[in-house]
Order: structure tokens, then sequence, then C-alpha cells
């Protein structure tokens, strides 16, 4: 009755009966989020650290064997590390910068993306997925623990759902049989293949790819091969259409095949077969052992609406899109990073209801632009027609020899977060001669502080940031508080803080929203401006 | 806005053609579709303007 669908690499929420099973009456939760994925548990403790309860129901105990993700960007790491998680991700995780692009078996060319200065973390990192989801489980544990109102069930699989207009029923199976629980607002986490998004007759729209990838992770044992990403493209050692090796902790490297549409994944998967490919790829002699190998197949779909009343979607069941260029998760967490303070507001009766449909807006936006930029290196790395395959051969062949073809090969771009141009949050620009990177609408970026970081003296608060300028130290809108950060561009030596938030301006005000994206910005302070601003950041205009 | 050059602006154009035909001389026809591909990039990058790159693109487009 309770069969697993996955092998588990870390059992780290065993089932337990809980009183809840017992009780005559269906109990009431604020918030359920179904589903205990990386984006699910960051629900969780984001929502936590707001003193807001939350129940995580998920149909296993634990992390998921076997590594999907392996590549998590800075903007991810920088929500981990809010979280209380970043720290120990980057310490696991390995950092690389150079790159090289072979096609056919030449060279075509190398790269070092240099990682630009004055940032805590680093532009990304490699890290296995079941390290990511245990960190940020061990961090949920730990606000448990200093009684934060969070607690994660296993195997406590949701099996329906009624939706009503002000809460949801859930039907509940676990090994002690059924149960029944109600949720004031429920959020659907449960993965690419949403059984919560076919519950509520849900469309998941796009396109799917006609290409398999055989994905297999390697444990060197006598061979090493250096912290770098080698991508091949039609190479001729007959491993696929396209490999990518790509080195992990504990001296594993991820090797991920592209081997096409009509493949007999049974023998496909046998060991020995996998073997062959492999030995081809590394030449002989290198040993290794193999951890863990699957075929996926993978598809670039959204959901139309993220918001479905009482009901919202984030991670791979409101959008997802291809591996290339890592922005499964990476965006998953920018979902969470936008929804947690905007469901707490609403729930503490802060902000009207309306808020969360500027969830729906902004990820709508940053779905999109994920697909987008997934889909183009897909376009580029599995050509669809013979002419998109003779122009990215041509792309390749001048790119040995000419720099200008470089920026145009395409094996995956580096998930960056998105810009909420457009957004109904945004209090239009009036900055004059302010940096484009940080408009309203940008996510914040980092600068340094002496031995200190900015973004973590932003934290999750709105946020009046004055850069020599005169504010008060705090102010109060409609039971929204805001509390000033007063810096002065001498505070950083690097000149980094003036480059990111000045510009050619002699001074800023920003407004920061508590996901650390500009709501809005002026050359000097003025009350009725900011709290307009702030209104509107709140959704009350 | 730069604008895309749609009357004559070639000089000699009879020799560049020549040139242009040349190249492709001794090529397989999938020779001849790889260089063509390649001098086509080379030409975009060169014109860089990407107003201009896309009138270029919209202006080959057989209009029938
Ligand atoms: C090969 C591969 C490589 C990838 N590489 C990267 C990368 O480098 N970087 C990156 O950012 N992303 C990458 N991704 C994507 C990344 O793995 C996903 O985006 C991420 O796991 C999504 O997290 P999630 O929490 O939304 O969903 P999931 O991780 O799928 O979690 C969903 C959870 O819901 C549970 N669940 C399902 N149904 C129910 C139910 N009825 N009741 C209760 N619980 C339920 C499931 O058991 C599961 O625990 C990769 C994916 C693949 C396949």
């Amino acid at each position: 009755m309770f069969d697993d669908r996955y092998t588990l690499a870390y059992r780290l929420y065993p089932y337990e009966k809980h009183a809840d099973q017992d009780k005559p009456a269906p109990v009431r939760h604020p918030v359920v989020v179904m589903g205990g994925g990386p984006i699910g548990v960051a629900t969780a403790i984001d929502l936590a650290r707001q003193n807001i309860p939350c129940v995580v129901l998920d149909d296993h105990e634990g992390v998921g064997m076997g590594s999907r993700a392996i590549c998590f960007a800075k903007r991810c790491l920088e929500i981990a590390d809010r979280y209380g998680a970043g720290k120990p991700m980057v310490e696991k995780g390995v950092t690389w910068n150079l790159g090289k692009v072979f096609h056919r078996d030449d060279k075509v060319f190398e790269f070092n993306l240099l990682p630009e200065e004055g940032h805590e973390f680093p532009a990304f990192i490699n890290l296995q997925q079941p390290y990511f989801e245990s960190f940020m489980i061990e961090r949920l544990y730990e606000l448990q623990s200093q009684g934060a109102p969070v607690e994660i069930r296993g195997k406590n699989r949701v099996d329906s759902v009624d939706v009503k207009d002000d809460h949801v029923t859930l039907e509940i199976t676990t090994p002690d049989g059924p149960y029944t629980m109600e949720a004031d607002w429920l959020i659907g986490t449960d993965g690419a293949n949403s059984p919560l998004r076919e519950m509520m007759g849900l469309e998941f729209t796009g396109k799917v790819f006609e290409d398999s990838f055989l994905i297999a992770d390697i444990k060197m044992i006598n061979d090493s091969f250096p912290t770098e990403r080698w991508f091949w493209f039609e190479p001729t050692h007959g491993s696929g259409a396209s490999t990518l090796l790509h080195r992990q902790p504990d001296d594993v490297w991820r090797v991920d095949f592209q081997i096409g549409w009509d493949v007999d994944r049974k023998e496909e998967l046998k060991e020995e077969n996998i073997r062959k490919r492999l030995d081809a790829f590394l030449g002989e002699g290198v040993e290794y052992e193999m951890v863990w190998s699957s075929i996926y197949t993978f598809q670039c779909k959204r959901m139309k609406e993220f918001r479905h009343g009482r009901v919202v979607f984030a991670g791979d069941a409101a959008h997802q899109v291809s591996p290339f260029g890592a922005r499964g998760a990476n965006s998953g967490m920018q979902d969470v990073d936008n929804l947690g303070w905007k469901l707490a507001m609403v729930i503490g009766g802060k902000a009207p209801e309306s808020l969360l449909d500027s969830y729906n807006h902004e990820r709508i936006h940053g779905a999109d632009e994920n697909i987008l930029n997934s889909t183009r290196s897909t376009d580029f790395i599995t050509p669809k027609s013979e002419a998109s395959h003779i122009l990215r051969n041509a792309v390749l062949d001048l790119a040995e020899h000419h720099e200008f073809a470089r920026p145009l090969v395409n094996s995956g771009r580096l998930s960056v977060p998105c810009v909420y141009d457009g957004s109904p949050l945004n209090t239009a620009n009036a900055l004059s001669g302010g940096p484009e990177i940080t408009r309203p609408g940008a996510p914040c970026p980092d600068a340094p502080l002496g031995d200190e970081f900015l973004l973590p003296r932003l934290g999750d608060r709105f946020i009046l940031l004055t850069i020599d300028a005169d504010g008060p130290d705090s102010f109060e809108e409609d039971g929204v508080e805001v509390t000033r950060l007063a810096l002065s561009a001498d505070d950083d030596k690097t000149g980094a803080l003036a480059a990111r938030y000045l510009g050619e301006a002699k001074s800023a005000v920003y407004l920061i929203r508590p996901d650390q994206h500009v709501a809005a910005r002026r050359d000097s302070f003025s009350d009725t401006q900011f709290r307009k601003a702030l209104r509107r950041a709140t959704g009350k205009v | 806005m730069a604008e895309l050059t749609l009357t004559p602006n070639i000089d000699g154009g009879d020799d560049f053609y020549a040139e242009l035909i040349g190249a492709h001389e001794g090529l397989s026809r999938e020779e001849s579709e790889a260089y063509n591909a390649r001098l086509l990039l080379v030409l975009a990058n060169h014109i860089g303007d990407r107003d201009v790159l896309k009138a270029a693109i919209d202006a080959a487009k057989r209009k029938d």
C-alpha cells in the first residue's frame, strides 16, 4: 500500500504517528506544504522563521538517492544563507571557474569564468542535490528545536484535495491508514509530475524535447580529472551526441551522455553498457566506481497560473525546465524567496490577499525567462532541424579560431535571478544616474562592507537603505515596519557599493523588500514618496 | 538607429560575386552549406547592430 517510488539517500524524517491522526475532527493548520523536496523544505523554513506555523507532508521519509541537481547558483546560495544553510553548502561544494568546449575531438576553446569581486558567495558551486536537501532539512530541525512552529511528516501521502474559498481539505494516507487535515493555505511543491495539479485538473503546457540523456555519477579510483567543466559536441568516441563532464564533491564526476530519443532504457541502464560508454569516453585504464545512473528526458513547461485561490504552486510543480543552465532548483528557491514574506504578511493581516497575485505575476515572469534560456541552450545542444545543425556547427568551427563566435556557443547559461521589470509592486525609478542592475524590481547585488557583506545586513525585512543620505531610523505604514540601514560609499573602499548602488548619483535611498529586491529608489528620502512606495510594494495600491 | 542598406552598396559587384562563387569551388554540397553558414556568422558579427540584423533576416525572406 505504501511503496516508495524511489530509493532514499538519507532517511531524515521517518514516519511517526501524529496526534492529528486520532482526532475525531480534522485539524486545521495555517499552512500545509505538499512535498518535502528542496522547495517544500525551503518554504517551511522561510515561514518558520517568520513564526508562521507550517506542516510539510511528504510521501517518502527523506531525501531521494541520486543527484539530480548539481549546480547551485549564487542567488540560490544567498537565499539558503538567509535561511541559515548556505555556508555548509559552500564548504562542501566544489567551486570551479575553468571550462573547456570540444567539438568532435578538437578542443574549440576554453574559458575562465572569473568571478566578479565583492560578493560573499561564488557565482555557483557544484554539490549533489541530496547534500543540498540535507543541509536544508537539518536547518529545519534546528529551527524546530529552537521552538519554531514547523514540522515535517514522512510517509504522509496526499491522495485528494477539496479546495474551498477559504481553506483546503486534504485526504492523507499513512502506514497507519488515512486521515483528514485542513489547511488555510496549501503550497504545492510536489515536483514536476505534481499529483496536486492533476487532482485540481490544472494544465501544464509547453514543449517536450525528443531526446534522452544518460547520467552516470562515477567515483574516480586511481585517476583524477581536473576541476573543470568539459562539454563535448558530437564526440567521436561514440558515446552520445553530446557529453558533459563535471566535478562534484567526494571525487565524484557527473557524466551526462545525450543518447537520442528511441532508446531501450533497460538495455542502456545495464552497468556493462554504461561502462562501455564510459570506457570509450574516458579512455582505457581509468578506474572508477559507479555511484548512480539514470536516464532522463525533459520538457520545458509551466502552469498558466501559479496561484489558485488558497492553493499556491512553487518549484517544479509550477514550472519545469531542461537541466541545461541549472535553473530548476535555483529558480524554485527564488519562488520561495518571493512567496514567503508575502504569504506571511497576508496571514498576519498586514497585506491584502491580492499581494499573492504579485507572486503569480513575478514568478511567471521568472519562469518564462528560465524556460526561454533553457530552451535556447537545448536548441543549441540538440539542434532540431538540419539548418540549425549546420549553423550550430558553424558557430563551433568559428569559435576555435575567432573569439567573436565564442559567446554564441551555448552549452547552458548560468542561472541568474530575474529582474521583476513591470511588476505591480515596483515604484518607477527616481534615482537619476542610478545603475541599471539595481533598478526597481532587481535583486540586490551583494557588496563588501569592510569585513562584512551587504546582503546579510539587509536580512529579510523591509529596509530603507540610505547611502550618503538622510532618513528616519524606522517608520511604519499601515502595520508594516521599515528599518533603516545607513551606509556611506566610504564604507566600501573597493568602490563596489558605489558602483552597484550609486552609479552617477551622489546619494541614494532604496526601499528594499524582504526578498531583497528593490521596490523603489530616489536620490533622497521623502516621507510621502516612500510611504506610497511601501503601500505599493505590499499590494495596497 | 542604423538602417539596413537595400540599395547597391558594393563597389565592383561582379568581382565580389566571382570571389563568393570561387570560395565554393571544389566544395561538396555539405561543405558549401557549412561554409555559407560560417560566412553568414562572420558578416553578422561585423554588422553587430541588432536592428539591422533583424531587418536583414526579414529582407531575405521570400515575400510571395
Ligand atoms: C538530471 C537533472 C539534473 C538537474 N540539474 C539541476 C541543476 O544543476 N541545478 C538546478 O537548480 N536544478 C537541477 N535540476 C532540477 C532539480 O532537481 C529540481 O528543480 C528540484 O528537485 C525541484 O524541487 P521540488 O522541491 O520542486 O520538487 P522535487 O524535488 O521533485 O520534490 C517533490 C517532493 O514531493 C513529494 N511528493 C510527490 N507527490 C506527493 C504526494 N502526493 N504527497 C506528498 N508528497 C508528495 C515527492 O516525493 C518529493 O519529495 C536537475 C534535474 C534533473 C532531472
